[in-house]
């Protein structure tokens, strides 16, 4: 008997050497060496972690128990990998061109981004996957018990509690080792894979070695090993097709959503073509794996002691016969299956909780945290280890707390239709692209639901959980939730109630709420990109034409890209073809660099679409248009920030440019106002000084004398008047006017306005007095002064054959009393009514009547120290202003 | 000897002004006070000096000048400019355009008549 002790040496030399295939593959990887690494070889073995220990030494025990029914575990996969390739195809394509890390991302991305779906699919597969990581430590502890046993120490459950622990333990350190050396994008894992398709030999050549043992060295050849099948029970055993049937979908489905497997068929994938020679090889190793497992059953079953359990037949048929060879061997086999399931599964359930658990936590717990790149990579790393380390821990909790074996026997099922659950929402996701997030999430959960009330707590066993009158009469008394009987419908195999049920559910929520919801717009483009990955994949590189003239591409390109730099790829690659000029051959390989160019510029899908149009004709799909959209809103917004940004350098300069034109402005009004005010003054000291002159010369006669008298003393007066009407003005501007307040009516002020134009002038003025009986308190000089210059102002310009001016006076409560000066005259152009209130603004250079052309500038000035107003009133015929005496002015009727 | 002025102007007073000084020295003044029919009424009157404000109603000083000098029988008509504005550049811009002599008002009636004069010869 092999000592317990060699057999710990033998396991650890084994550890040890799959280390060394680890470290030895990650350095050809780092090396750029691995073409073999990722030979289709290498893919379909890594696939071979479908087979665990359940498998290993599950089958056994369950062609023992159910005869051919193991085979259906079998089926299953391989219907899919010869059936369903279509399927895997898309599915690995979609991985490649998404970025897909699990299949909880995948799903996640599918929907929209959606982070529910995202924490839902990674807490089933947590939930679906523990209970067979717990299978997994407990078949390798259970081995490891039957040598102890063999070296004449009985193992209690506290050692075999023990030997878990450790085993749980050298798997956390290995995963972390080679599942979070690196943090590639890709989430590959060159170590991992290679170790584990290195398991897969030994555990196939295990098998086959124990098989042949048992064919020829035990039963005595093929021809009495099939004699004592017929007399066995198994024999007896009769397929119960419904049964069959789901035992085969589910396994089918298992195949495709358990995690490890998504994780080595889609994550680790680099080659779609691994899929077409895998198609025929994985097939090919299960067969090789169930070839020897009904011999084995049947010849244990015969030469076993009565009640020693069939599951370890693998390992006690050989011992008991005294191969001690066959049994380290079958031994290792099982090591080696249950190592690489745990390994697998916990690098993919470690990437799921660290993607859509702890870092979407982590991140909005600090709100600021994903601009510091180096912080998240190391926040991923430690929350992959810890996930690693958690998710093994769970493993171990749930094999303590199971206990027994009563409860594992059935677990490999259970985790099935677990995570077959995501089936459904992934098939549709796939080929639907009116499958929505909320169909899936509620589908989802429906089916989750189901699982967990039909299959998973009533694994327990009656009265752990769900207590036993629950089983009878269901909760609550509704009969119709009885977990083995949902709806009334009893004596179904619990197995296939279960699953039928929950997927029909699932689909059906599904189907149902994505009928009856909206998807986001996310949601619809990953819809499409996923549906249509084929039409629009980014490395369609597959140009199988190339019909295009290098003289359009160079076009097209240099819209794009810039002249130079186009000229230049196109000049690289002429040279490079062995010719000068601009204008290479347009080779396959051509197009497919120069559509990677354009597409740093336009994105993938644009820069496709624009290749395709030029070189295959091909006509745009809509898909390609939704993809080409949403690449061209994201270039508009980013080109809407430029604009922005210029347009607001844009009002800057605007701004000074106006700043600047109103300096000179000012200063050419400054010089205008200077020469004007010089012209105004000069004007009536020309007439003093001439006549002064001439009186002074003597020999005028008196009636002349006198004349001129009158003009110098009308011109001095004159004068005065300008340097007054200017002194008012530079108070009025500088608003340092003192204000008469008295009292008075309007009527009163526009008297003493007529008055002091003067009753020579022959302009008529029409007033209607009933109105102007309108209380003031106001400057009521101020205000007659500006009524003067209005009225000067039409008696001066009003060139009307009976000059006529209308005073029109508006004073209703609720506004401020207006009052219009309307004349019959050719009123003020359009144009020249924005300056009339300027200084000097005199229009036509009409000067009578000492006029200097500041009378409406003070009036405003006058107005806006009132408080009031005055403003050209347009369209009335004539010149016509409107004052608006300020409201304070208004005394309330007495 | 009956010389004849024309004096374009439009403030009343310095018309005055200025026609009572030049007839008392044996003038012909003719006035007119409009810059925009101004050239018309130099073409129909034939005068031997045109004294000619700057800033007039209708049309400015330096435009009638620069039309003056334009017309073959106006070309070497002497003018005198007027201009209450005085500055520099209005100087300038007479000279350049053409006027025989250039004076800023106020100005004294013994310049005005001795300019005049001394304009139209002997």
């Amino acid at each position: 008997m092999i000592s317990f002790n060699l057999l710990v040496v033998i396991a650890l030399a084994y550890v040890a050497f799959l280390f060394l295939v680890a470290f030895a593959a990650e350095r050809r990887a780092a090396q750029g060496r691995q073409a073999w690494l990722r030979s289709p070889l290498i893919y379909t073995l890594s696939l071979s972690i479908y087979c665990t220990a359940w498998t290993f030494y599950g089958a056994v025990g369950y062609a023992a128990r159910s005869g051919l029914e193991y085979l259906t575990i079998y089926l299953g996969p391989t219907i899919v990998m010869v059936g369903w390739w279509w399927l895997l195809r898309k599915l690995v394509r979609i991985g490649r061109a998404q970025r897909i890390t699990s299949i909880a991302d995948l799903i996640s991305s599918r929907f929209g981004k959606s982070t529910l779906l995202g924490v839902i699919v990674t807490l089933l597969a947590v939930v679906g996957t523990t209970p067979y990581i717990a299978l997994q430590l407990q078949s390798v502890t259970l081995s490891v018990a039957v040598f102890a046993e063999g070296s004449g120490t009985r193992w209690g459950q506290a050692d075999l509690a023990r030997a878990a622990l450790w085993v749980a333990a050298g798997l956390a350190v290995f995963t972390v080792i080679f599942g979070t050396r690196t943090l590639d994008a890709n989430e590959r894992h060159h170590g991992v894979v290679m170790a584990i398709a290195v398991e897969a030999v030994v555990k196939l050549c295990a098998l086959l070695a124990v098989g042949i043992y048992v064919v020829w060295g035990l039963a005595g050849g093929i021809g009495a090993t099939l004699e004592r099948i017929d007399a066995s029970t198994v024999a007896l055993w009769t397929p119960a097709p419904g049964r069959w049937v789901g035992l085969i979908l589910v396994s089918a489905a298992a195949l495709i959503t358990l995690p490890r497997m998504f994780q080595v068929m889609v994550v680790e994938n680099d080659d779609e073509r691994n899929l077409g020679t895998a198609s025929w090889a994985f097939p090919l190793y299960l067969l090789a794996m169930s070839l020897f497992v009904v011999p084995i059953a049947v010849v244990g079953l015969d030469l076993m002691p009565e009640g020693s359990n069939p599951d370890l037949f693998v390992l006690t048929l050989p011992l008991a016969q005294g191969r001690q060879d066959v049994a380290v061997l079958a031994f290792l086999g099982g090591f080696s299956s249950a190592t690489s399931m745990v390994i697998v599964a916990t690098i993919a359930l470690a990437t799921m909780v660290s993607n859509h658990i702890v870092v979407p936590l982590w991140l909005s717990a600090r709100q600021q945290g994903a601009t510091m790149t180096g912080d998240v990579r190391y926040v991923v790393l430690v929350a992959r280890r810890l996930s690693i380390a958690g998710i093994l821990a769970l493993g171990y909790v749930y094999y303590r707390l199971s206990g027994g074996s009563a409860a594992l026997a059935a677990i490999g099922l259970i985790a099935f239709v677990g995570v077959a659950q995501v089936l459904p929402s992934l098939v549709a996701g796939l080929y639907w692209r009116g499958a929505n997030r909320i169909g899936a999430a509620a589908g989802i959960l429906t089916g989750l639901v189901i699982w967990l009330w039909t299959m998973f707590l009533p694994s327990f066993g009656e009265g752990a959980v769900i207590p036993a009158h629950v089983f009878a009469e269901g909760p609550f008394g509704l009969a119709w939730l009885r977990p083995h009987a949902l709806f009334g419908i009893d004596g179904i195999d619990p197995l296939v109630h279960a699953l039928y049920w929950s997927l029909l559910l699932n689909t059906l929520v599904l189907t149902i709420g994505s009928i009856l919801t909206f998807p986001t717009p996310l949601e619809r483009l990953q819809g499409a990109q996923f549906v249509n990955v084929f039409e629009h994949s980014a490395d369609k590189a597959a140009w199988t034409r190339s019909d295009a003239r290098a003289e359009d591409l160079l076009m097209m390109a240099q819209r794009i890209i810039g002249a130079t730099e186009a000229q230049e790829l196109f000049r690289s690659e002429a040279a490079r073809q062995g010719k000068g000029g601009y204008l290479p051959d347009v080779t396959v390989d051509f197009i497919g660099r120069l559509e990677r160019q354009l597409a740093g510029s336009v994105g993938a899908a644009t820069a496709h679409a624009m290749v395709g149009q030029l070189t295959e004709g091909a006509s745009v799909s809509v898909e390609d248009l939704i993809a080409v959209a949403d690449e061209a809103a994201q270039i508009m917004e980013y080109s809407l920030k430029l604009e922005q940004k210029s347009a607001e350098q844009e009002r800057t300069a605007t701004a000074l440019r106006e700043a600047n034109e109103k300096l000179t402005a000012i200063s050419i009004q400054k010089d205008a106002f200077l020469s004007q005010i010089s012209h105004e003054l000069r004007t009536p000291m020309t007439s003093i000084r001439s006549f002064s002159e001439i009186l002074r010369d003597g020999e005028v006669d008196p009636e002349a004398r006198g004349r001129f008298a009158t003009i110098i003393h009308d011109e001095a007066n004159r004068l005065t008047r300008l340097l007054d009407d200017l002194l008012d003005l530079s108070v009025l501007e500088h608003g340092q006017v003192t204000l008469n307040r008295e009292r008075g009516t309007l009527e009163a002020v526009l008297d003493r306005a007529e008055a002091a134009v003067g009753p020579a002038v022959k302009l008529v003025i029409r007033r209607r007095r009933s109105a102007e009986q309108v209380p003031l308190e106001t400057d009521l000089d101020r205000l007659a002064q500006v009524f003067i210059n209005i009225i000067a102002n039409a008696a001066k310009y009003c060139r009307a054959e009976q000059p006529e001016l209308r005073i029109v006076v508006n004073s209703r409560a609720d506004r401020p009393v207006t009052v219009d000066f309307i004349d019959n005259g050719d009123g003020i152009e359009a144009d020249s009514q924005k300056i009339i209130f300027e200084k000097f603004a005199r229009l036509g250079d009409t000067r009578k009547a000492g006029g200097a052309g500041l009378g409406l500038a003070i009036s405003r000035q006058v107005m806006e120290a009132l408080g009031g107003a005055i403003t050209y009133l347009p369209g009335q015929g004539g010149a016509a202003f409107r004052v608006v005496l300020p409201e304070a002015a208004r005394l309330a009727a007495e | 000897m009956n010389r004849r002025v024309l004096l374009i102007e439009d403030e009343p007073n310095i018309i005055e002004a200025i026609s009572f000084i030049l007839s008392r020295d044996g003038w012909t003044v003719h006035t007119h006070s409009d810059g925009e029919t101004a050239l018309d009424r130099v073409r129909a009157g034939t005068p031997d000096l045109v004294i000619l404000d700057v800033m007039l109603p209708g049309r400015s000083g330096f435009d009638i000048l620069r039309d003056l000098r334009e017309g073959d029988d106006t070309r070497a008509l002497p003018v005198l400019m007027l201009t209450a504005r005085g500055q520099t550049k209005d100087r300038e811009l007479a000279e350049r355009l053409g006027a025989t002599r250039f004076m800023t008002k106020p100005f004294s009636n013994s310049d005005v008549l001795h300019t005049v004069r001394e304009m139209v010869g002997p």
